[in-house]
């Protein structure tokens, strides 16, 4: 016992050593198979607070883009204004009934904190779930493009899974065909400018310049996107990988690197319908 | 250790954690290149710490790291191995009788002995980030690449503030 002793105080940097590697090694383990239990991140008030500060000052220097991009978002909408008064609507009988209609409402948050050079990033935002956020919502970009999904919330904010994150997927089609295949980051990508288009069967003729949109199908919990949002353009497609699905390379719409603004889309029938869907299996 | 040497260390960990957290974390070349100078914190460790503690210090500083740059656990990992790697070195390279050193630094212990222990250090440190948050071995050879840019530029950094503090130091 004596003996065992002296060695273990004589190599003790080994001995201390492989105890603290474990842990790290636990830790990061533990992070990638349950990444909702984890309370040592940015949702974390103390860093997100401290990441918010250093925004206010960030903010203002981008004062002139951020103006910039605004007007030209206000004269998008004020075009489709012009166009909606347009309609004559005397010539319409049928009555719609708007309140029930609309489906999706947008909330806007601050960017607090963003990533594009990581192998996964992850986007903060100054939203939480008093704002009425839940994990699985889908994010888009003020201009054109989508973000990612929410992912984890607190009470004043909330981390997004970034679509430059390996375990995003978004459902996506082809505007002119409705052929629908899934949109991925990683796996030998880090460009945040580009994604990938997979499992578009192989018989479809695609184009250079066509445009990708969200397609609203449902995959997993909470596919938070309605159908028709655009994500991007096709820039490369013969990328041969060898079975009978193509792989298409996609330029984004979305900035990633300039992001400052984005809005969380709440669907107001998500609950309805995934219960709906969850029923299903029950019933065999 | 008195207390000049403790209070020196926690200006150190503060400045070079703020430094990486808030500057450096937005600084890259080419999505390939990103600088870590705070590993200079544990580099530059008085030589008489006791083993025990230093893993203690290693741990909880990349514990403070991960936790702002999201990848819980991943420079944990690393800066634990870094502190096993340093204590390796050191005791191999350094007579513990003779060295009236406080701690290694540049001035103290020389260019060549320096940027030897410097290169050794981050490069175990570097591959462990690197390749713990990859996670696999598909892209082994972008994340080495990575990798090995990054380490060119936290050794660039890393030198350069043991020069700057050099030259005060004369001063």
């Amino acid at each position: 016992m004596r003996n065992l002793w002296i060695f273990i105080s004589r190599y003790n940097a080994f001995f201390f050593f492989v105890f603290f590697f474990v842990i790290g090694i636990v830790l990061t383990i533990k992070n990638n198979a349950y990444q909702r239990s984890i309370t040592l991140n940015s949702t974390n008030e103390v860093v997100g607070s401290a990441y918010e500060r250093l925004n206010v000052v960030k903010r203002y220097l981008n004062l002139q883009e951020v103006n910039d991009s605004l007007s030209i978002e206000n004269s998008k909408l004020k075009t489709e204004l012009l166009s909606l008064k347009n309609i004559d609507s005397s010539k319409t009988l049928t009555v719609k009934d708007t309140v029930f209609q609309q489906q999706y409402t947008l909330v806007s948050a601050k960017v607090i904190k963003n990533s594009i050079t990581q192998a996964n990033n992850i986007i903060t935002i100054n939203r939480g779930s008093n704002d009425g956020l839940v994990s699985g919502m889908g994010v888009i970009s003020p201009q054109q493009g989508i973000v990612g999904y929410v992912y984890d919330v607190s009470a004043h904010f909330a981390t997004i899974r970034s679509l430059l994150h390996e375990n995003t997927f978004v459902s996506v089609t082809l505007k002119k065909n409705n052929a629908f295949g899934s949109l991925v980051w990683g796996e030998g990508n880090h460009d945040y400018r580009k994604a990938y288009v997979k499992e578009i069967p192989n018989h479809f003729k695609v184009n250079i310049g066509d445009t990708v949109i969200t397609s609203g199908y449902s995959k997993g919990q909470n596919n938070g996107f309605p159908k028709g949002i655009p994500v991007g353009r096709i820039s490369r497609t013969q990328i041969s990988t060898g079975d009978s699905f193509m792989t298409l390379e996609v330029n984004l719409f979305n900035d990633f690197s300039t992001l400052q603004y984005v809005y969380v889309i709440k669907d107001k029938f998500a609950q309805e319908q995934q219960t709906l869907e969850n029923r299903l299996p029950d019933e065999r | 250790m008195n207390a000049r040497i403790i209070l020196v260390n926690i200006l150190r960990w503060i400045v070079l954690l703020f430094v990486q957290i808030f500057l450096l974390r937005n600084m890259n070349f080419y999505n390939l290149s990103t600088p870590f100078l705070y590993v200079l914190f544990i580099l530059a460790l008085p030589f008489g710490i006791p083993n025990f503690l230093l893993f203690c210090i290693a741990f909880l500083t990349g514990l403070t790291l991960d936790a702002f740059y999201d990848t819980l656990g991943v420079h944990t990992t690393a800066c634990v191995a870094l502190a096993f790697i340093r204590i390796l070195f050191i005791s191999v390279s350094v007579n513990r009788e003779a060295f009236d050193e406080p701690e290694p630094s540049l001035g103290n212990m020389g260019f060549k002995w320096f940027s030897l222990y410097a290169v050794i250090c981050i490069l175990v440190h570097h591959l462990l980030v690197f390749f713990l948050e990859a996670f696999k071995f598909t892209t082994a050879l972008y994340t080495l690449g990575r990798c090995l840019s990054s380490i060119v530029f936290t050794l660039f950094t890393v030198l350069l503030v043991e020069f700057l503090f050099l030259n005060r130091k004369a001063n």
